[in-house]
């Protein structure tokens, strides 16, 4: 059936802000579907509150409207876009939930809306557990033995039936917030409450425990002529227990007979044709028994989700574009699969290699909470790795997460300890717990005794033991010196460096001093290195080179090669070379390089907090500003990167893309190999965050050409001691700062400073491990702590400048001319980490000559560190005097804000620059904007319970959402409730802060009061603001006995907190009230100025009265 | 000077080798029985269901290229078993077969491929040899697995060169029962294993076994049918003996026109007597060339579990245009140009517009290029089974 043409405009709803659960796999989803609607000619409009995806930039949608994700925001695009048609399929369970919403209040009725891609009652059944449950019991698919509870008696009710343990899911949420698995029933009843609480239907699903069960989930497709093809098959390697997000996962499924495949092909299509899927792709999740193949069906997504994004990355088929498509009503046989160009969308994908997808964790960032895995997702991002078997693909997978791991690294905690702790340590579901069976395997444990205890499938095991017993040979033997025997080990995956690591220690000396010996030059080296083979990560690449054991690269052509495709899609193997009549025939290479001119882009890896989308965002304007004419010629793109979710990662972003691990070795491999034809002219190493800058010295050493600034100026502004001298140069001011490594030192250093100080260690992305110190005492402890995370490079200690007013300048140099594209002024005072600021652009209060004198050292900078390309600049201004707090001379995460504020492609500017284009060529940025945009960061909290939900010098958002209206207080108002905050209309607003913010929460108080608040506060502030002649009650603090403050916020009395901290022991002391508010879902501020602007927000405009207007409307003002 | 052959440095540690006709040397590790056959190399994509595959006898005189690098993860079953008689020869796989893991396993794949003369060979880059058979055609090739890694690799080649190849060779004859059978296998279910047959069902159906998958069998008796299997060449009167209410005709391997030598002219006179016919694969072909349709050997075949059929024609009603995901493998196609006017096309491969069905205007006949009854593969197309049955008697 062709497309319909009785609708002509689309509205599509984003995923809003990244979060864990929903993160850039939504923009990945919705830009292919916008692509895909806008080729087909409909109007499409967008609404996503997120700026930094691709999605909202406004050459994609006819209108893009970054506004909050509400069913009343939404309802007010509707009514003045008028669309034919709903898509809600594409922004994750956000969509979803508000398009049901849409539909339940009548809006979509009443501008007569209709809902594509997924029914509204598809959608309910879906989701509805009981809906669910009874039709796949009406198609004759077993479901675990559950019950729906609405209270927690009915859900006692229920556990006579299902037993202990017993799953808990809240209907409705992301991720499973607010789920768990219960073993007592004191557990039971805690977990249910939190799901009851955390579901909008006040609703949760009991069910039987499959703990131990193998969980599969099948990635399907369908069209409104009941064609359906499965596109992957995907296998978990944690069992059932842990949330599928959070598991390792393996394509295709790689212990089932057919039997069992097609059991569960029928079952899955049949899901969806019970439910009512329509047009589009769903995922189904089954639990299998390992013990007799009994199939259970868990649940299914009614949308394209996190695992589709990972089935499209993983065989070549574009899902969401194939969606989209069949959402407006075409047939799979209609479509081609314009990734591979030969074969049709009606095709099931079959794959010739092993894909494996490792979560990532950020446990690290929420101190106190307990880092177990279960139903409720935890992870921050993902990498995936492609290898033609599981063990080359795991251990990709494992350097590409960029831990710090080369392979299968040691666990020295579990080093020579009994069975039983080892065996309660691979009991406990933890993100590490694939290296501990590594590690088990080293302590002589059996597949057997470990699979009992993990219930990993033992096929999996097997692999593993099998990594772990050519680590053993390695270890004892050194590396093999023929080329057989080390492609051997270089096709289960071993990086160069965990070889060089294990050669080492064949030595036969400790392993810590034989390296330090590697280390040192001269005949010991030679010694070791001729007992060894080799001992570093460049001696091990040059014997492998010499040997001829390269990698040979492979396309992903969603056929195994059974037809000739044309997918410029590659991924690296290590094959053995076979012998024609002449000699050997050396292994098949199939990356053929092109002639042209080339620039490659290194990526930013998995997505984690400080590194996310904003830095995916720059790389793909890097794609799009290369790949084609302007101003100059078109280059040849190659994307290097190792994310599934993001859109860099998409078919038709780069010209060639390789899906690689971002390591030395695996970039330098694939860089030889482009070198073989046409020019490379340079790899843009500034785009990806830290992931690709630490390549740039391997890259170098290699000869390879580094486009726009040089690493070396990049270092220059990342070394406190080469960038202090700069700064003297250039008379900047910096706030007092000074270097220690050692506790004695660090003490000195701060004496002489004066607390308080500002403490971190070097190098860090994020701020992780920064933290503000108000005494000697609270140093001591920082020490300590430090170290672990930094090893032994130096501590870093600054002034810190209380109440200081942070900026952050964008800027794009060629060396001849600096462009200012914009300035930022954030709400947190200095001292909260600039990703986790609120800020504003323009710059909301503060005077022309300072912003100027910001801009006049940005430019200055700029010149003096020879930039070429993007750079941002941090300040902080205290008392009319300018700060210079750090300087990034690369991509950082302000860009894509910038470029959606000020509608000027930034990003893509830059790159041109890069390549040589002069400033010149471009029209001058925009500066006067008549309208306001406020960035709000996110955060996680929710996630972590046990954890202060504070802010602090280290960087716990996971995204952000944008706001822009004409006035402050409008564009503020809509960044909150674009990132989850109901601002509340009246009520109690509860207020407690330090002594340095009594006098500045006055006016907040007063104009809350005024705008009929009642106001309660703990001692100190009732006081205080008494005082000024306001009207406010007195609370007790926690410590003060009960009923105290947060007895209130628990019983529901408090409608809004402000509530600022400082020193060590008054945090503490109020943590409880910040998890109560989190619990609570009270909005809650921790710094004075966000205070003001929440209450400036609440007194000026009503959420009611909030006016949504299209990107391209402010633009063209 | 020395034989060039002698030149293929053998790395240590090979124990298996491909030697192809053109003299291309590829050296694995090898696994299964030990020994060396002869035979032509071809490819499969599908996933699962390697056992099925090696079982089936259209692979008969083949060395099968699993395109999946991870073969025998699930073991080998007594129930995963295409047919008794010769399958595949070989095969060959990417990584090296791992123990199994999969509760239906009773043993390992390599000693199942043992106690079934059948050879694997591992640690090749299939990928590229895949690639070769696309772009080249499927060579003739001796694989050969010793133990001891010992090979007499100019004698290997002299037998992949001096072997006829599969053209004009008639293997249905080899791998078709010499007897006939009433057919007493059900379907198989989930915990239950295969069921059994209700030997006093009807209708009634002929099954002629040019090489045939045993799920058929199992397919026409789900669908309700009691099936008496006999010969590829059984006579029009033998088979009209057993009163069938419907004849089947079966998939095979080899080339369709030298089997086509005695089966068509029975197939004309079961077409004459107006006897509801089924065919699959090569019946399909034998059911066309009978119609007076012509074969045509394909610019590139198709082999895999993932291949989308569309319905197209009259006779289908609300579910035209259907698409179906079928197993497939074959080289030779119906040439849809050649189709007499009483016979119509009602299934077009999606991939690349061959023709995928055929039905006989006026009469109960017709029959498909893929494979309905899967095993492996998807069930999408078991409703042909139903039609044909349920249209009988």
């Amino acid at each position: 059936m062709p497309k319909r043409t009785d609708i002509s405009s689309i509205l599509v709803i984003g995923a809003g802000p990244i979060i864990i659960g929903q993160a850039c796999e939504f923009d990945y989803s919705g830009t292919q579907a916008i692509k895909a609607l806008k080729e087909e000619g409909y109007r499409v409009i967008l609404v996503n509150s997120n700026p930094a995806t691709i999605m909202t930039d406004p050459e994609f949608a006819d209108a893009t409207y970054i506004e909050p994700i509400t069913p009343e925001i939404v309802a007010k695009i509707i009514a003045k876009e008028r669309p034919d048609a709903l898509l809600p399929t594409m922004g994750g369970q956000t969509a979803l939930n508000c398009a049901l919403k849409l539909d339940e209040m009548g809006v979509l009725a009443e501008y007569g809306v209709e809902m594509i891609g997924a029914k509204a009652d598809a959608i309910d059944k879906a989701e509805n557990r009981q809906r669910f449950r009874d039709a796949m019991d009406k198609i004759g698919l077993e479901s675990a033995r559950s019950g729906v509870a609405n209270t927690v008696d009915e859900a006692f009710a229920i556990l006579e039936r299902t037993g202990l343990p017993s799953i808990i899911r809240p209907s409705f949420t992301l991720g499973g917030t607010g789920g768990g698995i219960a073993y007592n029933k004191a557990e039971f009843e805690k977990i249910v409450r939190e799901g009851l609480d955390a579901s909008p239907t006040t609703e949760v699903l009991i069910e039987e425990s499959l703990l131990g069960w193998k969980e599969f989930e099948m990635e399907v497709v369908r069209d409104r002529k009941d064609n359906a093809i499965i596109v992957c098959s995907i296998e978990n390697v944690d069992p059932m227990g842990v949330h599928t997000g959070d598991s390792i996962t393996v394509a295709p499924a790689l212990t089932l007979t057919d039997k069992e495949y097609q059991i569960m092909r029928n079952a899955s299509i049949a899901c969806l044709r019970e439910i009512g899927v329509e047009t589009g792709g769903s995922n189904v999740q089954f639990a299998v028994n390992p013990r007799d193949g009994r199939l259970i069906v868990i649940e299914m997504n009614p949308r394209v989700s996190r695992s589709s994004a990972l089935a499209s990355k993983a065989t070549g088929f574009p899902i969401a574009r194939v969606a989209a498509k069949l959402a407006v009503g075409y047939t799979l046989d209609e479509l081609t699969n314009e990734i591979t160009g030969a074969t049709p969308a009606s095709f099931e994908p079959t794959i010739d290699y092993v894909v494996t997808k490792i979560p990532r964790f950020a446990f690290e960032k929420f101190k106190g909470a307990a880092n177990d895995l279960s139903t409720a997702m935890k992870s921050v991002g993902e990498v995936m790795a492609i290898g033609r078997n599981f063990q080359e693909s795991m251990q990709k997978a494992l350097r590409g997460l960029e831990t710090g791991l080369d392979g299968f690294n040691r666990v020295p905690e579990l080093e020579g300890v009994s069975r039983d702790v080892i065996t309660a340590a691979l009991s406990r579901r933890t993100p590490d717990r694939l290296l501990k069976v590594g590690q088990a395997f080293r302590e002589g444990m059996s597949v057997e005794e470990i699979a009992a205890v993990t219930f990993y499938d033992p096929w999996f095991l097997r692999q593993i033991e099998a990594i772990i017993a050519a680590e053993r040979e390695v270890q004892k033997d050194g590396l093999p010196i023929d080329a057989p025997g080390l492609r051997r080990l270089k096709a289960m995956g071993f990086s160069d460096k965990r070889l060089a690591t294990l050669a080492v220690r064949s030595v036969g000396v400790a392993g810590g001093l034989a390296e330090t010996q590697a280390r040192r030059s001269g005949l010991l080296h030679d010694a070791l290195v001729a007992m060894a083979g080799a001992t570093s990560e460049e001696e091990v690449r040059a014997l492998r080179h010499r040997l001829g054991v390269l990698p040979v690269f492979k396309r992903i052509d969603s056929c195994a090669a059974e037809f000739e495709a044309i997918t410029p899609y590659m991924y690296s193997t290590y094959e053995a070379p076979s012998f024609g009549v002449s000699g050997s025939i050396g292994p098949e290479c199939e990356a053929y390089p092109s002639d042209r001119r080339k620039i490659v882009i290194l990526g930013g890896g998995p997505n984690r907090i400080g590194q996310g989308i904003e830095f995916d965002y720059c790389c793909v304007h890097a794609c799009f500003a290369l790949g084609e004419e302007w101003h100059g010629p078109a280059f040849e793109t190659i994307m290097v990167n190792c994310n599934p979710e993001t859109v860099s990662t998409d078919y038709d972003t780069s010209d060639r893309l390789y899906f690689e691990p971002l390591t030395a070795e695996d970039v330098l491999e694939i860089l030889r190999v482009e070198q073989q034809s046409g020019e490379l002219v340079g790899v843009i190493v500034q785009f990806g965050g830290q992931t690709p800058l630490k390549l740039a010295q391997a890259l170098e050493d290699a000869g390879i050409p580094i486009l726009g600034t040089s690493p070396d100026a990049i270092d220059l502004a990342e070394d406190r001691e080469r960038f202090a001298k700069l700064v003297s140069k250039l008379k900047l001011q910096q706030p007092d700062n000074g270097i220690a490594r050692s506790r004695d030192e660090a003490a000195a250093v701060a004496a002489r400073i004066g607390y308080p100080v500002l403490l971190r260690p070097s190098y860090v992305l994020g701020g992780r491990a920064m933290e503000i110190v108000d005494s000697e005492a609270q140093l001591d402890d920082y020490i300590a702590t430090a170290v672990n995370v930094s090893g032994d490079s130096p501590v870093l200690i600054d002034q810190y400048l209380r109440d200081a007013i942070e900026c952050d300048v964008d800027a794009v140099c060629d060396g001849n001319e600096v462009r200012i594209a914009g300035v930022m002024q954030h709400i947190e005072e200095a001292g909260v980490h600039s990703g986790d600021s609120a800020c504003t652009l323009p710059p909301y209060s503060l005077p022309p000559e300072i912003i100027a004198e910001m801009e006049r050292q940005a430019e200055g900078l700029a010149f003096a560190l020879g930039v070429k390309g993007l750079m941002n600049v941090q300040f902080a201004v205290k008392d009319g005097t300018v700060y210079l707090i750090e300087v990034n001379p690369r991509a950082s995460r302000t860009v894509p804000f910038v470029a959606k504020a000020t509608g000027q492609p930034v990003a893509k500017i830059a790159a041109r620059v890069m390549a040589g284009e002069p400033l010149s060529s471009f029209e001058p940025f925009r500066r006067d904007l008549p309208y306001m945009s406020v960035k709000e960061a996110v955060f996680p909290f929710a996630r972590f319970p046990g954890a202060d939900p504070i802010l602090s010098p280290e960087m716990k958002s996971t995204g952000e959402v944008m706001g822009i209206d004409t006035s402050f207080e409008a564009a503020f108002l809509k960044s909150q409730i674009g990132a989850g905050m109901k601002l509340p209309r009246a009520g109690t607003l509860f207020v407690s802060v330090k002594d340095t913010d009594k006098a500045a929460i006055v006016p907040a108080v007063r104009r809350l009061i005024d705008h009929g608040f009642t106001v309660i506060a703990t001692g100190g502030t009732q006081t205080y603001l008494a005082e000024q002649g306001l009207a406010v009650e007195r609370v007790n603090k926690v410590a003060e006995g009960q009923p105290h403050i947060v007895d209130k916020i628990i019983d529901g009395e408090v409608a809004l907190i402000f509530n600022t901290t400082e020193g060590w022991q008054s945090l503490m002391d109020s943590k409880s009230i910040r998890q109560a508010a989190l619990a609570g879902k009270v909005p809650y501020y921790t710094t004075a100025a966000a205070s003001l602007a929440a209450a400036a927000a609440i007194a000026t405009v009503g959420p009611e009265q909030l006016e949504v207007r299209s990107l391209q409307d402010y633009y063209a003002q | 000077m020395a034989d060039p052959a002698s030149s293929r440095a053998q790395p240590s540690g090979a124990t298996g080798v491909l030697v192809l006709a053109d003299g291309t040397v590829i050296w694995g590790r090898g696994f299964g029985a030990a020994g060396s056959a002869v035979g032509e190399v071809c490819f499969n994509t599908a996933m699962t269901g390697y056992q099925e595959v090696m079982t089936d006898p259209s692979y008969a005189a083949q060395i099968v290229t699993f395109t999946f690098p991870h073969i025998g993860n699930v073991g080998a079953n007594a129930e995963d078993v295409e047919s008794r008689v010769e399958g595949a020869v070989g095969c060959i796989v990417r990584e090296d077969v791992t123990e199994p893991s999969n509760f239906r396993s009773i043993e390992r794949f390599g000693e199942w491929l043992a106690r079934n003369g059948k050879i694997g060979l591992s640690g090749v880059d299939t990928r590229a040899l895949t690639r070769r058979i696309r772009q080249s055609g499927a060579p003739n090739a001796v694989i050969a697995h010793a133990p001891d890694g010992k090979f007499d690799i100019p004698a290997l080649l002299k037998r992949a060169k001096d072997w006829p190849g599969l053209e004009g060779m008639d293997l249905a004859i080899r791998v078709t029962r010499e007897g006939q059978e009433g057919w007493e296998g059900g379907y198989w279910r989930l915990g239950h294993g295969y069921g059994r047959a209700a030997r006093d069902a009807t209708p009634h159906v002929v099954a002629v076994d040019y090489g045939a998958k045993d799920n058929i069998f199992r397919n026409l008796v789900r669908a309700g049918a009691r099936v008496t299997v006999v010969p590829a060449k059984t006579s029009f009167d033998e088979v009209m003996a057993l009163k069938p209410d419907g004849v089947f005709l079966s998939n095979g391997p080899g080339d369709p026109a030298a089997t086509g030598e005695y089966a068509v002219p029975v197939i004309k006179a079961l077409l004459d007597a107006d006897v509801p016919l089924f065919g699959i694969c090569l019946g399909h072909q034998m059911l066309a060339l009978a119609a007076g349709a012509k074969t045509i050997k394909m610019h590139q075949g198709h082999r895999g579990a993932n291949h989308p059929v569309q319905r197209v024609g009259e006779g289908w009603g609300e579910t035209t245009g259907l698409v179906e995901i079928t197993s497939m493998n074959h080289g030779f196609a119906v040439d849809a140009a050649s189709l007499p006017e009483n016979v119509e096309q009602t299934h077009v491969s999606l991939f690349d517009g061959t023709n995928c069905g055929i039905a006989i205007k006026g009469k109960k006949a017709f029959a498909v290029q893929y494979h309905p009854e899967a095993s492996p593969g998807p069930q999408d197309s078991f409703y042909l089974f139903e039609k044909f049955v349920g249209g009988l008697g």
